[in-house]
């Protein structure tokens, strides 16, 4: 590759990356901390007073480099301006968990990470109690610094530093009391901004090094295809190509650029057989239906007597709701880089789960685990896309083929019609009411395509119903699916939050007040086992209706939605404005409850993100099938939600101290069910499918 | 091949490449320039936007061969020490998320506030309507460059 780069008129000749102004794209905590005394695998402190603490996992735009580090900064009562926040690399033997899924990681590691600070602290403050000769109880610390107040004796961290690191460590230490802390809660900023808005490389696909190839692969157009033959002679013979190889049923085009590699890929002769059934979306229509009513069912959950609570019945509801896969399109396409020398290998990419990564390379290679190391970018969305390991996996095999360093690139369309989506899943719900109007029986049976479980079947209703029956039919498909942000709840909260606002009309009854009367019997007279906290259900219910002024405002039409996901509950209400004659989204106005808010600004947002990402979908997101081939491969055909077509979303946070618990997930299942029936309330139309843009009442709709 | 000699952020570069290799990849591949960002392909994301001649275009759409004398501005070149005040306004409103799609972004509302100053918030949302953000941080970028205005005069 002959690349030359010039400045002020004069020519330099062999560009090379080494020599790029740019900072690295992972960087060494241990370079960064050099110098610094490690008081544990968390925190570094030097003697010029700068503080090193590292994140152990995946950033994927959850906040959790901004987060993590404020924990221990807290207990540590660090400065946060002296703070230099590090992304670690995959280490399991300091790190357990170093997993980005689940909304998990704050609350595993809410107490490691304090506990990470007060020792450091307690260590700090011992070691300046035997240096002043006075009891360390009587020692205070804030911003940095060491103050013992009677003697007017202080000092800074770092005059204390390295004595505080030859002390041993309480195996035992006190943490804050909650109401004293200052730096958790408050609107703290992403530590990488001013790196993302000067173009810093920092993601995955910004990863280069000295003599890296680039490879662009080929997968099965179709879900159901394996590989049968492949002539690459042609793309061989294009300019900049090394090789071409091929892995299991995938056809690896590598060379020294992206776009040669992604032109040479087009002229790969490649044929293809039948290895499984070529499904189409109507095949999947045909599916759901006959499996609605003739699958075998795995039950879920079952309370009471349904069929008996159905025979009795004054009235039965019932209604079905149907999704579609979806892809995750996070922005940054998966990527990844693969290293595989004879004694080791190198990993380097945007990974949800670095440590599955390095698993699938060690049975690739054949190598022991310790002899691979993983380093984990900064990713561009993940969405549960990166949980994944196939991009690593495909990196390591290509690396492995042609004995050089390789970044496996995925386009658009690759990304696109790649597969693990969101898995297609229909639900019928049915509902009993007695002669005053009282929930009797309930039953809910999902048929999903490769969904697992497409139930949530300990989540409200159950436990406030005592006639219950949950079931689901799976059936077994060639289209790969996989987790996408908040599995099966992205769709069953809307589904359910809908099918309840059904019910409740049926029932007569205000949509608030029968979620608040139903929690209400599942307190006093549980039915079954009840696995979320009825009370901070409730607590999130009147705050949204509190703040929403709900059914208070004139020529607002309002929709309800609650849902307990990932330990964390949120209600949201959807409010619709008819303008011109056509029913318009203006807000929606969400209240939760994830116990303490570590960041406000990145909490904030992260509600606000997670509603506009589940409107987005509901209204929008749809991928069908054509022979097993996705319809959709870039957005021109996917649509994504754009800045014109949001609401307003106001934010609301109970303040009950509580341990925090995840909000990565969470915001997003409610959102859907808000908009629905909102959109209910002013049409008089209920919207069962996603996307709603292709449900009839929606047409026209703006 | 062909030797192609452009001007980046006010330097000369020149890079041996095939002429309809798109410039966003030209700046990837070839000059280390990464902060301009691939996201689709076909101009319907916006997270490889930079400037040509001040005016904000879609990099992986524009074939090197076609940006002759033009002077490109990529996001690592739209100010010397990053306090552009769209820059400025990102970090004060705390937009990012992820962040992979924001260095176009601002390429985006740099570009537009060059032409447009004062702008309604109706033009600042028919501006940045073109380009994504997965995470959803639009109120945050709407936020932005009306703060970002304010910072301009």
């Amino acid at each position: 590759m002959k690349i030359a780069a010039a400045a002020g008129g004069g020519l330099f000749l062999g560009f090379n990356w080494s020599d790029s102004t740019a900072a690295p794209v992972v960087v060494d905590a241990q370079q960064i901390a050099a110098g610094s005394v490690k008081f544990n695998s968390y925190l570094s402190i030097s003697s010029d007073n700068s503080i090193t603490i590292v994140s152990p996992n995946p950033e994927i735009g959850q906040g959790i480099k901004t987060a993590f580090p404020m924990v221990v900064a807290e207990e540590l009562d660090a400065d946060w301006k002296l703070v230099k926040t590090v992304q670690g690399k995959l280490d399991s033997a300091q790190f357990e968990r170093q997993v980005t899924g689940g909304s998990g990681a704050v609350p595993h590691s809410w107490e490691r990470l304090r506990k990470a600070g007060a020792t450091a602290r307690f260590l700090l403050v011992n070691a300046a109690a035997a240096k002043w000769g006075v009891p360390a109880s009587e020692i205070t610390t804030a911003d940095s610094k060491l103050l013992h107040k009677a003697s007017g004796k202080s000092a800074s961290y770092g005059e204390f530093a390295e004595a505080a690191g030859k002390l041993t460590a309480p195996t035992d230490i006190k943490l804050k009391d909650e109401k004293t802390f200052r730096l958790i809660g408050q609107s703290v900023r992403n530590v990488d901004n001013k790196n993302i808005a000067t173009g810093k490389p920092l993601f995955g696909l910004d990863f280069y090094r000295e003599g890296m190839l680039f490879a662009i692969i080929q997968r099965p157009k179709a879900f159901g295809f394996k590989l049968k033959s492949v002539d690459s002679a042609a793309a061989k013979a294009m300019p900049g190509i090394v090789d071409v190889v091929t892995f299991e049923n995938s056809v690896a085009v590598v060379g020294k650029s992206t776009w040669q590699c992604k032109k040479a890929r087009e002229v790969l002769k490649i044929e293809y057989e039948k290895a499984a059934d070529l499904e189409s979306s109507e095949d999947h229509n045909r599916i759901f239906s006959n499996l609605m009513d003739n699958g075998e069912a795995t039950v879920r959950r079952k309370n009471g007597d349904v069929e008996a609570a159905f025979k009795s019945a004054a009235k039965v509801i019932k209604a079905e709701y149907q999704c579609p896969f979806l892809p995750h399109s996070p922005l940054e396409p998966m990527n990844f880089f693969a290293h595989v020398r004879e004694d080791g290998v190198e990993l380097v990419g945007p990974t949800q789960t670095p440590d599955r990564a390095r698993g699938e390379a060690a049975k690739i290679t054949g190598l022991p685990p310790e002899k691979i190391t993983v380093e984990i970018t900064r990713q561009g969305g993940g969405f549960g896309r990166r949980l994944s390991a196939d991009f690593a996996i495909e990196a390591v095999h290509v690396s492995k083929l042609v004995k050089a360093p390789v970044k496996v690139i995925w386009t658009r369309e690759d990304d696109m019609t790649g597969g693990t989506y969101r898995p297609a899943v229909r639900y019928r719900f049915e509902a009993a009411l007695d002669k005053n109007n009282e929930l009797i029986g309930y039953k809910l049976r999902g048929v999903g395509i490769n969904s697992g479980n497409p139930t949530r079947e300990d989540n409200f209703p159950s436990g406030s119903v005592d006639n219950l029956l949950i079931d689901s039919v799976e059936h077994k498909s060639a289209i790969t699916t996989g987790p996408w942000r908040a599995p099966i709840t992205n769709f069953l909260a809307y589904a359910e939050q809908s099918f309840i606002d059904e019910v409740a009309e049926a029932a007569g009854k205000d949509p608030v007040e029968f979620r608040l009367a139903l929690l209400e019997k599942a307190k006093k007279s549980p039915a079954g086992e009840v696995k979320y906290d009825v009370d901070r259900m409730i607590a999130v219910i009147k705050l949204a209706a509190e703040k929403s002024n709900w059914g208070k405002k004139k020529g607002v039409h309002q929709g309800f939605s609650v849902y307990f996901s990932h330990r964390s509950y949120v209600a949201q209400v959807g409010e619709v404005v008819v303008e011109k004659g056509k029913p318009a989204l203006k807000n929606i106005i969400a209240a939760v409850d994830c116990g303490i808010v570590i960041n406000k600004s990145g909490s904030l947002q992260q509600v606000r993100g997670g509603v506009v990402d589940g409107i987005g979908h509901a209204m929008y997101g749809n991928m069908t099938f054509k022979g097993g081939t996705p319809d959709q491969s870039n957005f021109n055909g996917f649509r994504l939600i754009r800045m014109n077509e949001i609401p307003e979303v106001d934010v609301h946070f109970v303040d009950n101290g509580i341990s925090p618990t995840g909000l990565g997930e969470p915001a997003l299942p409610p959102a859907g069910g808000a908009v629905a029936n909102a959109f209910y309330k002013a049409t008089k139309q209920r919207l069962r499918n996603q996307p709603f843009i292709n449900e009839e009442a929606f047409k026209g709709i703006s | 091949m062909a030797l192609f000699k452009l001007s980046i952020n006010n330097r000369a570069y020149s890079a041996d490449v095939e002429g309809d290799t798109p410039l966003l990849w030209v700046l990837r591949d070839n000059l280390g320039l990464v902060g301009t960002k691939y996201g689709c392909g076909i101009a319907q994301c916006g997270a490889c936007t930079v400037h040509l001649d001040g005016k904000a275009v879609r990099s992986c759409v524009l074939p090197v061969s076609s940006v002759g004398k033009a002077k490109v501005t990529t996001i690592e070149g739209l100010s010397e020490k990053g306090d552009h005040p769209v820059q400025k306004a990102w970090d004060e409103v705390d937009v990012a998320q992820c962040g992979y799609c924001q260095a176009g972004q601002i390429m985006t509302a740099a570009a537009f506030l060059k032409e447009k100053p004062k702008p309604t918030e109706e033009e600042i949302v028919g501006a940045m309507s073109g380009n994504l953000c997965r995470c959803g941080t639009y109120h945050r970028i709407r936020e932005a460059v009306k703060v970002a205005a304010t910072k301009t005069n």
